[in-house]
């Protein structure tokens, strides 16, 4: 044994050394970088003339990604972490209809309905969690459960009280109403008047908004995925509980070994999962101005599939906030550019399933390249 | 390699368990078992698949409550409620299978639960740079060479994730290193480095637990031998008071393996 002591190789003969090109290529977000590439290369030939990169035109399918981009963040933390949450769809629709009920036939000022709607939402993320974590079963079976129950409420308060499953007057009720504004505001509008005015982007050129920019401005939607997303990718990659949210996923036992609190992890990324549910339904709910109990069907889904397409690991552990955005941006990009490309839209599920397949195997190599699994 | 035993009467005793029981239910796991370790030992705890070896570590480091019994630690009567507490204390364990999280980073492991962290703008963030050169000079001392800090734990062998865990309780400021099977799903080179890092840690002074059933692992590194058996202590025995073929025996219960002997001829 004495021999083996203090002299080890200098370099072990078996591993090959990286090159510095491939190994900044071995990222878990690589998938989705060739996903977004493609994506926007196919776009680009097929529908180029359709209108889909004029400034309307990528506004359109910028709002549609911002929205999975939302819901990706969260879930994507969460699966991480370990967890899965199917009621997210219902939490938005549920959360849209609070704040609708709270405000238009309850008549309580818009900014308490959005505060007393995100405390609630929280707090039911916080529940789902303790559920999963007190009785050991599945998030997956937990959170099926909550998609049907969230689901059944909110139709049923809609109907018990008004009558109708779709609440609208949000818009008039939230005039002038600031915690209303960061949801369905929009920023830079000076800048694009001025962009308009210069006959740099296009105006309208005849009717009431005359001379006013086709695109007015930044929704605020849009700036609430890039905040999410860049607080999601600080939180995971660069602090202690990011550490903690990794362990959590890749492996609870050997994270409460060593102190991880492992259960606080999981209901906080339960909760962050509601959250975000939330701000997109407050968001969706200013833009409509009204509030409908089937709103966010499938969303829990196309979240999943966004995480996933970004190169996380479905049984958790593993994964990247910025893929999951790169994922998102994949879908919203193919949803609306179909549109574009003048394609049947059924065929957006065929080309979506096709995406996830190439995105799952190509992740699947890309992971076992980096972590070594079998 | 092995310190004359003589010296180690001088040496104090980190830990001490006296009469240890633990009942599950109806089932009574320990009756009784005694141990004791010194700094900068090497304490071999041997026995078969069911003698009660787990059961006795995990009273050790917090995991159990034991039923009865006394357990002191530097001298002073302890009662662990939760792993953690004993992890303050001083008292690590390195399990088998659940030492690392292979999709983690070597860093990301090694600092998990003691995360670094540094202020910036008053949000703390992980202190990446400090963990990566900690790693990395933690990892040269036990003998590893990383491709880089940023390595997946996945892409090491096992004896090097095994050889990680207990650097990582060393750093940490281990006493006591407990090692529960460390070398059992391990090849022969391997073997060789986990035992080469236990005597390391020893002759730094911390007292190290050393759970196998291999006797010839237990006699390349071990100070003192406890052989346990259906939850009682057969005995505790010092290097050079007892042969390989003796331990072996009272680990499989004395006659049984006996008639065994000429068949195995002497490999296991």
């Amino acid at each position: 044994m004495s021999q083996t002591d203090n002299t080890p190789p200098t370099s072990d003969e078996r591993v090959k050394d990286m090159s510095g090109f491939r190994k900044a290529l071995l990222r878990p977000e690589l998938g989705s970088i060739c996903g977004v590439i493609l994506v926007f290369i196919f776009f680009f030939l097929t529908a180029r003339d359709s209108g889909m990169f004029s400034p309307a035109g990528v506004m359109n399918w910028s709002i549609v990604s911002a929205q999975f981009i939302i819901i990706a963040v969260g879930a994507c933390l969460l699966m991480i972490a370990g967890e899965f949450d199917l009621s997210v769809g219902s939490m938005i629709g549920f959360s849209g209809m609070s704040i609708a009920l709270l405000s238009v036939s309850f008549g309580w000022p818009v900014w308490l309905a959005i505060i007393v709607t995100f405390v609630l939402c929280v707090a039911i993320g916080a529940f789902n969690g303790w559920l999963v974590i007190k009785t050991g079963l599945p998030s997956f079976i937990v959170t099926l459960a909550f998609l049907f129950i969230l689901r059944g409420l909110t139709i049923f308060a809609a109907i018990a009280t008004t009558r109708k499953t779709i609440i609208g007057g949000v818009r008039e009720v939230a005039e002038g109403d600031w915690i209303a504004a960061i949801f369905g505001g929009k920023i830079l509008t000076g800048l694009f008047q001025w962009m308009g005015d210069h006959g740099w982007i296009e105006t309208f050129v005849r009717g009431t908004r005359e001379g006013q920019p086709v695109v007015e401005g930044i929704p605020m939607l849009m700036v609430w995925a890039l905040v999410l997303v860049i607080f999601g990718h600080l939180l995971l990659t660069k602090t202690k509980f990011g550490n903690w949210i990794f362990a959590s996923g890749g492996d609870a036992q050997a994270a409460r070994y060593v102190g991880v609190p492992v259960n606080r992890v999981k209901i906080m990324m339960f909760m962050f999962t509601a959250f975000c549910a939330c701000v997109l339904a407050s968001a969706q709910v200013m833009e409509f101005g009204s509030a409908g109990a089937d709103r966010g069907l499938l969303k829990e889904f196309e979240a999943i599939i966004s995480v996933v397409i970004g190169g996380a690991l479905l049984t958790g552990g593993y994964g990247s906030v910025i893929g999951a955005a790169l994922g998102a941006i994949v879908f919203g990009v193919v949803q609306q550019g179909l549109f574009f490309a003048g394609v049947e839209s059924s065929l957006f599920r065929v080309f979506l399933g096709v995406i996830l397949l190439l995105a799952v195997i190509l992740n699947t190599y890309i992971r076992r390249m980096i972590t070594g699994e079998k | 390699m092995v310190k004359p035993l003589i010296e180690m009467q001088n040496v104090k005793t980190m830990i001490e368990m006296k009469g240890i029981e633990k009942h599950f239910g109806s089932v009574i796991a320990l009756s009784g078992v005694s141990l004791d370790l010194m700094a900068g030992e090497c304490h071999c705890l041997l026995g078969d698949n069911g003698a009660g070896k787990s059961t006795f570590i995990k009273t050790m480091s917090g995991v159990h409550k034991p039923s009865a019994g006394e357990i002191f630690f530097e001298g002073k009567p302890m009662s662990f409620a939760r792993p953690r507490d004993a992890i303050v204390a001083g008292i690590a364990t390195v399990y088998q299978d659940l030492a690392m999280i292979p999709l983690m980073s070597v860093t990301r492991n090694f600092f998990m639960g003691n995360e670094p962290t540094r202020k910036i703008a008053g949000i703390s963030f992980f202190d990446h740079a400090y963990a990566n050169d900690v790693t990395m000079k933690e990892m040269k001392k036990m003998g590893i060479n990383l491709r880089s800090p940023d390595q997946a734990v996945g892409t090491l062998s096992g004896g090097e994730r095994q050889t990680v865990a207990i650097a990582r309780a060393v750093h940490f400021g281990a006493k006591v290193l407990i090692l529960d099977e460390p070398t059992s799903a391990l090849g022969v080179r391997q073997t060789a480095n986990v035992l080469a890092t236990v005597d390391r840690v020893r002759n730094q002074g911390i007292g190290v637990v050393f759970i196998t059933h291999n006797v010839r692992h237990a006699m390349a590194v071990g100070d003192r031998f406890t052989v346990l058996d259906r939850g009682k202590t057969l005995g505790t025995a010092k290097r050079g008071e007892i042969t390989p073929e003796e331990l072996q025996n009272m680990m499989a219960g004395g006659q049984k393996l006996a008639t065994l002997e000429s068949s195995l001829g002497g490999t296991v």
